[in-house]
């Protein structure tokens, strides 16, 4: 996954995608690769997951080898018109970005094609080893990953059409650009993980592996499930708590809650395995309880992310 | 509104619109359904949940169909099956985005000229269902159509999932602003007239330049298209807008106790408050027990997880049937011990957001973490009890 060059993280709300891109992004950072992570709706989640403060358009070196970037589709617009028109960069806008926020609004893929296209060049032009995007949600991922193939339908001529092929060389080439989706072992993240991986077919983006977040560990193995299915008997767990010194009625309730939610996650688990076939890289990040979000979870589903790929 | 002794039920009977938010993930639709069949079932009327995007199973349950602005009764043998007898109806619909923006051209088109060249427009069609939040927009302006015709005694809204979940509330105005809005007559003028006007060229030359005349013409012949219906779209902008201040209107505010969730949730309480807007209930969702935090159980926990071999032989001492083996039965009683330690964490974190969150709102619910998804009217009949009864 690691050794591609850019990364679309994407997945159902709340299930944690942010999360992952930035621990993907730690990783690669941490394993020598110089890395951008960069989110795209500049919500600041993903500043916050690293807590690095503020981040702008301009990326940031939060520690060696990983920088940050908030993906701003004015700033782009500049930045791309500076580079091909040699128009001055900033200020003399003024009407122009007024109007811009308009058209990008009004018109279909302007902007994703500004923030595809921000993403791409930098790729291209091998200012990092890795880009991490922290990508649309899975109800609009597609759009900005067609981004360059609807400008293509829409437009005949133009400085914006000129660019759009070498992006679509760059997105559907699977040694280089990949999707990440990110899905938890629960009914509607599974299926809409499912149908992305269907969608993806029309982008010609080629899915890098899905990470099923929040998966709880097994609790009991065959054997320790009888034991525990004895022990709830009320003459065993009278005898339980009596050699406790507490009741442990609570305890064992909390187990069977444990189990049962397992249960139910195993079955979409199971769901999305057989959904995705053979053959798909599916790595797994534990639920964490110790912490659940903030530097030191990165870190840990980071570490999580590293033993899966090794 | 106010006063003491408000609750869910209250709010069921004596609200219209009752507009079901909060981030993505967090169970909206499955609250703004169980919401509507706990009405249907127990206040009486007719009762609508418009939804936008159901899991399957929950929306075969409905008998809903994936498209079309088709409004179906959900059988009354689906609650038979769950052994209710309900007083009332309970229809849902789902939101069509591409149908809704059609219907709405046909409605405000100045004639039929118009109508077909906008219906027929490649950019329209292309367009219709992306074009400026159009998904906050329809969903509001079909609760407003819902509202208006009458049929309904309650119509329980879904919201769509935005990036931001406040996004819908802002769709009408954004509508209104955008097709009043001076910009889109700037952009159009050299469509319109022959003249150039000097302080539109330049931008023009570069527009042209970066994204070619063609394409300039096709979204400038959308944009008066649609501004032959602007009257009629502004109007009905703000007529949605009114609908959602009503005070037959009240809005539930749904989240789970995890950080970002939570944090978003609380903002939207503020924003709902500094919009003047009727702030109803929040619904907490999937909490763990409060039992993980019980003091004694805790005690009991530790000790498992801490020496359970001596309580393993403890227990053998007194019950030697109870297992063969006391190494598994360690391991079992450990395994206990630290589950309930696990989640205790979680629980506490939970306990320390809800605290933050309780104040916000008069009536909180509180929906336990289920063991079991939602997938029929029973499902839901039990989760909206969960949600009276708080």
């Amino acid at each position: 996954m690691l050794a591609r060059r850019l990364l679309f993280v994407t997945g159902k709300g709340g299930v944690g995608k942010t999360t992952i891109a930035a621990a993907l992004g730690l990783l690669a950072a941490r394993e020598g690769l110089r890395t951008l992570v960069c989110e795209v709706d500049a919500k600041g989640d993903l500043p916050a997951a690293l807590e690095a403060g503020e981040v702008g358009f301009t990326a940031r070196e939060l520690e060696p080898r990983l920088f940050a970037m908030a993906m701003d589709t004015e700033e782009s617009l500049k930045e791309y018109l500076a580079l091909h028109l040699h128009l001055p960069r900033l200020s003399r806008l003024g009407p122009l970005a007024r109007t811009f926020e308009f058209l990008a609004n009004a018109a279909p893929g302007v902007k994703e094609i500004l923030t595809v296209g921000k993403l791409a060049w930098e790729v291209r032009e091998r200012h990092y080893d890795l880009v991490v995007v922290d990508a649309a949600a899975s109800g609009h991922v597609v759009g900005q990953l067609r981004a360059p193939q609807a400008i293509n339908e829409l437009l005949s001529v133009g400085l914006v059409r000129e660019q759009t092929d070498w992006m679509i060389d760059l997105l559907t080439d699977p040694a280089t650009t990949g999707v990440v989706i990110v899905a938890a072992p629960e009914e509607m993240p599974v299926t809409e993980s499912l149908e992305l991986v269907d969608h993806l077919d029309s982008t010609g983006v080629d899915l890098a592996g899905v990470v099923v977040n929040r998966v709880l560990p097994e609790l009991f193995g065959r054997a320790e499930e009888e034991v525990f299915a004895r022990l709830v008997e009320p003459a065993a767990s009278t005898a339980l708590s009596g050699a406790v010194g507490h009741p442990v009625n609570r305890v064992l309730g909390a187990a069977r809650l444990a189990v049962t939610l397992r249960r139910t996650r195993a079955a979409h688990l199971a769901r999305l395995r057989q959904g995705l076939g053979p053959g798909r890289t599916v790595l797994y990040v534990p639920e964490l309880f110790d912490r659940g979000h903030g530097r030191r979870a990165i870190v840990q589903v980071a570490e999580a992310l590293a033993a899966e790929l090794s | 509104m106010s006063g003491a002794g408000s609750s869910i039920e209250q709010l069921l009977a004596a609200k219209e619109v009752v507009v079901v938010c909060g981030s993505g993930g967090v169970g909206k639709t499955t609250t703004a359904a169980a919401l509507a069949t706990v009405a249907a079932a127990d206040l009486g009327g007719k009762v609508l949940v418009l939804t936008v995007d159901p899991a399957r199973r929950l929306a075969a349950a409905m008998g809903l169909a994936r498209l079309g602005n088709v409004e179906t009764r959900v059988d009354p043998g689906a609650f038979a099956d769950a052994g209710l007898e309900p007083r009332g109806e309970l229809w849902a619909a789902m939101l069509d985005t591409k149908q809704s923006w059609d219907d709405l051209v046909r409605r405000h088109a100045p004639d039929a000229a118009t109508r077909d060249a906008i219906l027929a427009n490649p950019l329209y069609r292309n367009v219709a269902g992306r074009f400026v939040q159009s998904h906050d927009y329809i969903a509001m302006e079909r609760l407003y159509e819902l509202h208006s015709s009458g049929a309904y005694d309650l119509i329980v809204v879904d919201t769509p999932p935005t990036r931001h979940a406040l996004d819908f509330l802002e769709a009408p105005e954004r509508m209104a602003d955008f097709f009043s809005s001076r910009l889109l007559r700037w952009l159009l003028m050299p469509y319109r007239s022959r003249l150039v006007n000097a302080a539109s060229r330049p931008f023009h030359q570069v527009a042209d330049r970066v994204l070619g005349t063609v394409f300039l013409r096709d979204i400038a012949e959308f944009f008066m298209l649609f501004q032959a219906m602007y009257e009629g779209f502004v109007e009905r902008a703000k007529a949605v807008e009114r609908v959602l201040e009503d005070h037959r209107t009240t809005f539930v505010v749904v989240t789970t106790l995890e950080s970002a969730p939570a944090h978003e949730a609380r903002r939207f309480v503020e924003v709902l408050r500094s919009k003047r807007l009727h702030l109803g209930a929040l619904v907490l969702n999937r909490v763990l027990p409060a039992e993980l935090l019980d003091r004694a159980s805790t005690e009991a926990a530790r000790r498992l997880s801490a020496s359970p071999e001596t309580v393993a032989a403890a227990v053998l001492a007194g019950q030697p049937d109870l297992v063969d083996d006391p190494k598994l039965l360690a391991r079992v009683l450990q395994e206990l011990g630290e589950s309930f330690l696990n989640f205790q964490v979680v629980a506490k974190r939970e306990a320390e957001q809800r605290a933050e969150l309780g104040v916000s709102a008069e009536v909180v619910a509180t929906v336990p973490s289920l063991d079991t998804d939602i997938f029929d009217i029973a499902g839901l009949v039990r989760l909206g009890e969960q949600l009276r009864r708080s």
